[in-house]
């Protein structure tokens, strides 16, 4: 039984969190002893054989002009043919914002179960089973897959990107697909801000959060330069993002994202829980609030109780220091 | 112009989770139920395109137990013209299935446009609003962080890594709401009396087997209690120490 990987790309480029998938599906084609697939959707072949390098035996590239975009219906529909081509076991997407928008529209179209955002994937008993957190990480609920196929989304950084098996190649065939793109679909007439480098926050390595204590969005500064010296995305309580000192893209929680990270650094956030929610999967949490009752120390690993306008500057000192 | 929108009640987003007796869903005593907050970005989305046009009509549908009808009843006295309430009381129904109840309810309405929140702030999936778009045949963008009406076509912006998509997309279609979209109004005290003779039509509502089975609800392992390194910026030294050695995160 195969296990069918979609593999994400824009401008030209596979994407990381699509080589945590191809890990994910290495590990499961062990267990249900099939070939590791993968499809692409693309105007032009990004070098997909290289991602044998990353686990897959065979890619299907499935190859249309209106693909240098984003395009949910017309991806749907070539990796619903995959799906049919292949008749895999399990079908894996990155919870990206592309794979959690495409991974829907696929399981409509392919009548079966989807789990998104999950954290852990087992076989048990040859079944599949998904741990995906609900109530923004408040709870784990796992979950089965009742029909032949199952589909899931997995959250990015929850899975590490196998090690690349260097010389490796993926043979690449064309995937045959029944699209049409003159029928009324949602165009993508332009990306803004694409090339700005900047790492969105369900996928940084590390997040640098203001809260109220920052008293006011022209301290933010303060927080991007540690930020910057860390390599870290900035990140911003629901209080902060109401009050209208940081976009709402930024807002770490349950009505925001959820986030885990290797740091999450919390500065002048006292930890309400519905924050605590979006951050505490994070492996490293460090807290900086004058208040040493505030809830945001019982998460935290490391704990300082000062005045934040004194301790950030010397930890972006110190941290600058290291390298 | 008939618009749609898609509500889901949820637990608040300050409750404290207990896993149910059955060990695969949430214990609902104590928990105080609202719209989900993303939910609300979409009503209001309805509600201004129907004032920036002068007419129509907003249909607002919710599937589950007799409670939603609360939060039903919140979203006519937003603005809402009527509501639909499809009846089950499977606790926590997949989304697919779901989906499909939607659709066989939204298909005989004929909306342009059909609304609903980016996900729901319980499970999580965000999967009911582009289902919705492959069962009715219509266009969809997800995640909409603004959105403008110009004749038959809406100008939507999404969020994604590092950037923002600007997409145009034909009516009738889905679009399903960010945080930050629009500003939701609180409902007025005339809108709260105009409301209580508002319609909600109950359906009973058969959601066939699941598309996904519910194994458990469990909370999650909790961190270990971490330490205070120390007071003020005299304690950054120790904690670069432990983070660089310690932790091995910077």
């Amino acid at each position: 039984m195969s296990i069918l990987v979609f593999v994400e790309q824009r401008d030209g480029q596979v994407r990381s969190v699509s080589r945590e998938a191809l890990g994910q599906a290495t590990a499961l084609a062990a267990t249900f002893g099939g070939p590791v697939v993968a499809v692409c959707c693309a105007a032009a072949d990004p070098g997909l054989a290289a991602l044998g390098e990353a686990g897959a035996e065979q890619v299907l590239f499935a190859q249309h002009e209106a693909f240098a975009s984003y395009d949910g219906a017309g991806y749907a529909a070539a990796v619903a043919a995959a799906i049919a081509s292949v008749n895999p076991k399990v079908v894996l997407f990155a919870g990206s914002s592309m794979g959690r928008d495409l991974a829907p529209r696929v399981a409509a179209k392919v009548d079966a179960g989807l789990a998104t955002d999950c954290t852990a994937l087992v076989v048990d008993g040859g079944k599949l089973v998904a741990t995906r957190p609900v109530y923004a990480g408040k709870a784990l609920q796992k979950v089965s897959f009742p029909g032949a196929v199952a589909l899931a989304t997995l959250r990015p950084k929850a899975f590490a990107a196998p090690e690349a098996q260097a010389g490796k190649t993926a043979a690449v065939s064309a995937l045959a697909f029944t699209w049409d793109a003159s029928a009324p679909r949602a165009k993508v007439t332009a990306v803004v801000g694409a090339s700005g480098g900047k790492v969105d926050l369900t996928e940084a390595e590390a997040i640098v959060a203001g809260g109220r204590g920052m008293k006011g969005p022209e301290h933010f500064a303060m927080l991007e330069e540690l930020a910057g010296v860390l390599g870290a995305s900035v990140g911003a309580s629901r209080a902060v993002v109401d009050a209208g000192w940081r976009g709402h893209g930024e807002q770490v929680g349950q009505t925001g994202k959820t986030v885990s990270p290797k740091l999450y650094i919390a500065v002048g956030i006292s930890g309400a829980i519905q924050h605590l929610a979006g951050m505490s999967s994070s492996r490293c949490i460090v807290a900086i609030n004058k208040d040493p009752e505030a809830p945001i120390f019982k998460v935290a690993d490391y704990g300082i109780v000062g005045d934040l306008f004194e301790v950030l500057p010397a930890l972006t000192a110190a941290i600058k220091q290291l390298h | 112009m008939l618009q749609v929108v898609c509500i889901k009640q949820v637990p608040d987003t300050e409750t404290r989770v207990k896993v149910a007796g059955d060990g695969r869903t949430l214990d609902p005593a104590g928990v105080t139920w609202v719209m989900n907050p993303f939910d609300e970005f979409a009503v209001e989305g309805a509600l201004q395109v129907k004032e920036k046009a002068g007419a129509g009509e907003v249909v607002v549908i919710s599937l589950g137990g007799a409670g939603v009808q609360t939060t039903l009843r919140n979203s006519l006295a937003m603005g809402a013209d009527r509501a639909i309430h499809l009846k089950n009381e499977t606790a926590s129904p997949d989304s697919l299935s779901v989906a499909k109840a939607l659709a066989a309810a939204i298909k005989e309405l004929n909306p342009q446009l059909v609304w609903l929140g980016k996900s729901a702030s319980d499970d999580d999936a965000a999967q009911v609003g582009p289902m919705l778009s492959e069962l009715l045949g219509l266009p969809c963008v997800t995640v909409a962080a603004s959105f403008a009406l110009e004749g038959t076509t809406a100008k939507v912006e999404r969020e994604i890594e590092g950037g923002r998509e600007q997409i145009e997309v034909p009516l009738p279609a889905v679009i399903t709401c960010d945080k930050g979209l629009n500003q939701p109004r609180y409902p007025s005290l005339k809108g709260i009396m105009a409301a209580k003779k508002k319609t909600i039509e109950e359906r009973a509502t058969d959601l066939g087997s699941a598309y996904v089975e519910l194994v458990a609800l469990e909370l999650p392992p909790a961190r270990a209690a971490g330490r205070i390194v120390g007071e003020g910026a005299a304690a950054v030294s120790e904690l670069v120490r432990a983070l660089r050695e310690d932790a091995k995160v910077i």
